[in-house]
């Protein structure tokens, strides 16, 4: 496990052709960690048909919803995603 | 083989078939696919009808309106259910795990807290315990603009949610699912379990609508 309850992290900005799990709208975007679950078979791989998908360990990150869409959210909203680790990079050395 | 579409949880099945829709575009592709299962053996379009409506009659909002109504009268089990929503709904005999390794997870409302359920990538809900998600919940309108606007969306479904409340919007982005825990209305001190549960509609399990007693 790679990152802990409350921590701060940033989602990938990357945009690959094939299936994949963070939305559009939260690429790049920052957040915390606000759960950490079990680990499960990553979604893109499970998709392109890999017979042994990489297992990686699942999170909710809580982002505001201002971190989001700057100036654009309504107040006191908070948006929750599951997002696997490889999603995900600590805040001090995102990209 | 039959045309049946096998997305019961879409709409009515008499509506016109527009075959460039995305609805006529899945109803082909399942239809290939009850097709290709048949020519090898595997199962017959009937076997896939039998496991879907086996699923289906036990699959209904009565399942998570019991989960509430329990948790409203019994704390120990609300502790359990907000802890562990997966092991709480076993201890009621409740079991989501049909085709997906997925966890359930409950998320309270209270004074200061009003949450809201979406799938935005897709329509992933809850089926066995609420049964086939509603056509709003799927529309790309509720997806797009539940995540960013909630409290207006809300509006527009009657429930008023102020500022200073405030709003947890839950995307159903991998493999929870979730089920919302909304207050015990007013005015129902003393009722049983299935009193209770009858004050709790489909919509709120979502977070969509409120109890009304």
């Amino acid at each position: 496990m790679k990152f802990s309850v409350g921590e701060a992290v940033q989602t990938s900005g990357r945009d690959p052709v094939h299936h994949y799990r963070v939305p559009r709208y939260l690429r790049a975007k920052r957040g915390r960690i606000e759960a950490v679950h079990a680990a499960f078979p990553l979604a893109d791989a499970r998709a392109a048909g890999d017979p042994a998908p990489p297992v990686e360990t699942l999170y909710t990150v809580a982002f505001a919803g201002d971190d989001v869409w700057p100036g654009g959210a309504e107040p006191n909203t908070v948006y929750h995603a599951e997002l696997w680790e490889s999603y995900l990079h600590p805040l001090e050395t995102a990209p | 083989m039959s045309d049946h579409t096998h997305d019961h949880d879409d709409h009515g099945h008499d509506h016109p078939h527009d075959h460039g829709s995305p609805a006529a575009v899945m109803t082909a592709r399942v239809n290939a696919l009850i097709g290709a299962l048949e020519t090898r053996g595997v199962a017959t379009d009937a076997d896939v009808t039998t496991v879907i409506e086996r699923f289906l009659a036990a699959a209904g909002p009565s399942n998570g309106a019991r989960i509430v109504a329990r948790a409203w009268v019994d704390p120990a089990y609300r502790a359990l259910l907000l802890d562990d929503a997966t092991a709480a709904i076993a201890a009621l005999g409740l079991d989501m795990s049909h085709w997906a390794p997925v966890a359930l997870r409950a998320v309270e409302n209270t004074e200061q807290v009003h949450n809201i359920v979406v799938c935005t990538l897709c329509s992933c809900y809850p089926i066995a315990l609420l049964g086939p998600a509603p056509q709003w919940y799927k529309s790309e309108a509720y997806r797009s603009r539940v995540v960013r606007e909630p409290r207006a969306v809300l509006r527009e479904f009657g429930v008023v949610v102020p500022d200073d409340r405030d709003v947890r919007v839950w995307d159903s982005t991998a493999e929870l699912r979730y089920l919302v825990l909304p207050r015990r209305p007013p005015g129902t001190a003393g009722w049983d379990e299935d009193r209770l549960a009858a004050t709790i509609t489909r919509d709120a399990l979502v977070g969509a609508a409120e109890p009304i007693a």
